[in-house]
């Protein structure tokens, strides 16, 4: 297990907290204060593809508030209080600068939403050595590997966990035979790739392989487009890598034979949906929409599960030390309870939280994956993505 | 299992020995209660009740059954003759579980949005407190000797022990994650709460509010993530008690003094909640997915019927 070095004068004042605490449990007065800062950057508003979903600016911010209530909820009986600020950085702002001025060493945890370059750039700075950062943005399997970080943990399911959920689905329907389409984006390439790993594992067939090249407002052509496009050989499913939507949402009902449509668009793999209400999944639709007047989106559940670690954590080894978390956060004592049914824990190898993987249709909760017999020796949830023999993020070692 | 059903039906015919009771079941999608004859097995009829019925109880004078119509953010009460409504409680939001005092005077209400527990005192039909208690309030629990209300909260993951004189909590004990529901011993001396995420049942000891004894299930050939204990009752001798355990489809039997798992019975799918029959010589199981409650016979140690009831059976009272 790592352990991150912390100078003694905070070590001090843990333990003198701690003692303070082991007097009281009930509405404890002593209050053991968990600094939390949450860092963002306000992003351009893209260029609207369809005029039915609105532009949600603050994706992220008001799921972590959510999850600051529920933990001083439970902080009020156990003497804890849970703060958060947050740092938006403007436009034009500068992210590096906002983190050594004003998260400096005041915060232990920070929960970013930031891209991938912009959250390892943080990462690497000497002000974050003592400090968890809590991914709530990305998805990069490199991110998970190769580039992976010892302070930072990723809350959202990776590209590979995604496609490997996907991809069960797809074996569990025998649909064996893929026509694979790929956006014109490095985001749509990263999770073809990340779908191509997945046939291999599960032993399906790409019998076709195509990128869309056509014009992206497609709204008057599709209908010509796409027909011709995908007059190729016979195939299950078409399995569509558009991350950013430009074109996705055109091709079902207009493909040349009738085949589902699977991937980014059509039957989608997403830690949080709409459509999701079971294992009290409602209760927590219900409490965010109350606060937030809107769906809780993926980012939002992301941020909500980061800050509720920090709680869980927090309150069952009676501290706010981050070694202390960190060390409970990666044992296998540690079980968030995530409204997926399983409880979420963090991977040891890189970070990764793992979790139940949903794959859900606009209106409907079509699968919770891992699906049914697909077997693990430790857990099923590592049947998704990297699993400890795969990876080859090397900080835990 | 029809040969065992007959043989049922002969012992009960020759005997003649078995009282008649009747098993009230809510059921959640159908809006409706389901009213069932358990010894000849029959589905007596089936009654409009409200939007989302789910947690049932039944009056200590077996005159009134409560039921709470979450969607209608009440709880009705119900003539258990009858089967008309009497009246209406003021059970503040989207109420699912709740508990009678053994007086059967006070009734106890977890609102699970509101993270709060509401007092009513049922004769007056009025709310009489609102007590905070954690993040999600879900299982509660008076104790026989009615000293004590318990309350779990889901997401805070604590029991919260209120006492029912001043009607404030006096203590919080931290338990497993997703605490689901809880018992009390007979004696008032243990508190039994299961946790649906870590797939255990703690024993609580009712003078320390510490947990004495966890057990964890382990069912031969169900992957864990499928064990979650829900429903719990023990039985008058703290003999034994039994757990219901989700989507499992199995009921643990547990030795009440040594705390060893005995058995566990195969029941309908996603089995929640549990009752006794009056002489406990019976348990009654809703099953929610199989749409069916199951008979446990508790001398044998078999279940010896299913009866179907309707979509998603929720709660179940018994009358004698």
């Amino acid at each position: 297990m790592r352990s991150i070095n912390l100078p003694l004068w905070i070590t001090i004042k843990f333990l003198f907290i701690i003692h303070l605490l082991s007097v009281n449990f009930v509405y404890a007065e002593a209050k053991q204060t968990v600094n939390i800062a949450y860092l963002t950057q306000e992003q351009k508003v893209p260029p609207p593809l369809s005029n039915l979903d609105a532009f949600i600016k603050d994706k992220g911010v008001l799921g972590s508030a959510l999850a600051i209530d529920d933990n001083n909820t439970t902080g009020q009986f156990t003497g804890q209080q849970f703060v958060l600020k947050k740092f938006i950085v403007p436009l034009d702002g500068n992210v590096v600068d906002t983190f050594n001025k004003d998260i400096g060493d005041q915060y232990s945890y920070v929960v970013v939403n930031l891209p991938a370059d912009a959250l390892n750039k943080i990462a690497d700075l000497p002000a974050a050595k003592q400090k968890l950062l809590f991914d709530v943005a990305t998805i990069d399997d490199a991110l998970r590997n190769e580039q992976c970080r010892n302070n930072v943990r990723h809350i959202l399911p990776n590209r590979a966990m995604r496609a490997d959920a996907l991809a069960q689905y797809m074996m569990k329907k025998r649909w064996n035979k893929w026509f694979l389409v790929i956006g014109a984006t490095e985001e749509d390439r990263l999770f073809a790739d990340a779908l191509r790993r997945a046939a291999k594992r599960f032993g399906m067939k790409i019998v076709e392989e195509k990128t869309w090249e056509h014009t992206y407002d497609a709204r008057r052509t599709a209908q010509s487009d796409v027909a011709v496009f995908t007059q190729v050989d016979d195939y299950d499913v078409l399995v569509v890598a558009d991350e950013q939507g430009q074109f996705g949402e055109y091709l079902e009902y207009r493909t040349w034979n009738a085949r589902p449509v699977i991937g980014t668009q059509g039957l989608v793999a997403t830690a949080w949906h709409r459509t999701h209400e079971q294992w009290g999944a409602v209760q927590i639709q219900n409490r965010f929409k109350d606060q937030a007047g809107r769906w809780m989106e993926e980012q939002d559940y992301a941020a909500y599960l980061a800050v509720r670690a920090i709680g869980e954590a927090a309150t069952r080894t009676k501290s706010n030390d981050v070694n202390r978390l960190n060390e409970y956060m990666l044992s296998d004592a540690f079980a968030l309870q995530g409204y997926k049914g399983n409880p979420l824990s963090f991977r040891s190898w890189d970070g990764q939280l793992r979790q139940p993987v949903l794959l859900a249709a606009p209106r409907s909760l079509v699968a919770v994956a891992p699906i049914e017999g697909f077997l693990h020796p430790k857990t099923e949830l590592d049947t998704l993505g990297f699993d400890q023999p795969e990876s080859t993020c090397k900080w835990s070692k | 299992m029809k040969k065992n059903v007959l043989g049922l039906f002969l012992t009960v015919a020759l005997t003649g020995a078995a009282q008649a009771e009747t098993v009230f079941v809510t059921l959640e999608k159908d809006n409706a209660l389901a009213v069932v004859d358990p010894i000849s097995g029959k589905l007596i009829k089936t009654v409009d009740i409200g939007q989302r019925p789910r947690g049932i109880a039944i009056s200590p004078d077996n005159k009134f059954l409560y039921v709470a119509t979450s969607d209608e953010n009440t709880i009705k009460i119900i003539d258990a003759e009858t089967l008309k409504e009497a009246g209406k409680l003021p059970s503040g939001e989207d109420p699912e579980t709740f508990a009678l005092n053994p007086a059967g005077d006070r009734l106890y209400v977890s609102n699970e949005d509101d993270s709060q527990v509401t007092v009513i005192d049922i004769k007056h039909k009025k709310a009489v407190k609102q007590i905070k208690v954690g993040v999600e309030p879900e299982g509660i629990t008076v104790s026989p000797d009615n000293l004590w209300v318990a309350s779990a909260s889901e997401t805070t993951n604590m029991v919260h022990w209120i006492d029912t004189k001043t009607n404030a909590i006096v203590e919080n004990t931290l338990v497993d994650p997703r605490p689901r529901a809880l018992g009390f011993t007979a004696d008032s001396q243990q508190l039994w709460v299961t946790s649906e995420m870590a797939g255990t049942l703690m024993i609580l000891d009712v003078k320390t509010k510490q947990i004495v004894k966890t057990i964890k299930f382990d069912v031969q050939g169900v992957t864990v993530d499928k064990i979650q204990p829900v429903g719990v009752v023990i039985d008058k001798d703290r003999k034994r008690g039994y757990v219901a355990l989700g989507p499992a489809n199995r009921v643990a039997v547990i030795n009440a003094q040594t705390f060893e798992v005995e058995k566990y019975l195969l029941v309908g799918q996603r089995v929640w909640n549990l009752a006794f029959s009056p002489d406990q010589k019976r348990l009654y199981t809703t099953n929610g997915t199989s749409n069916d409650i199951s008979l446990i016979d508790l001398e044998t140690q078999m279940v010896t019927k299913s009866i179907g009831v309707g979509t998603y059976p929720w709660g179940v009272a018994v009358k004698p």
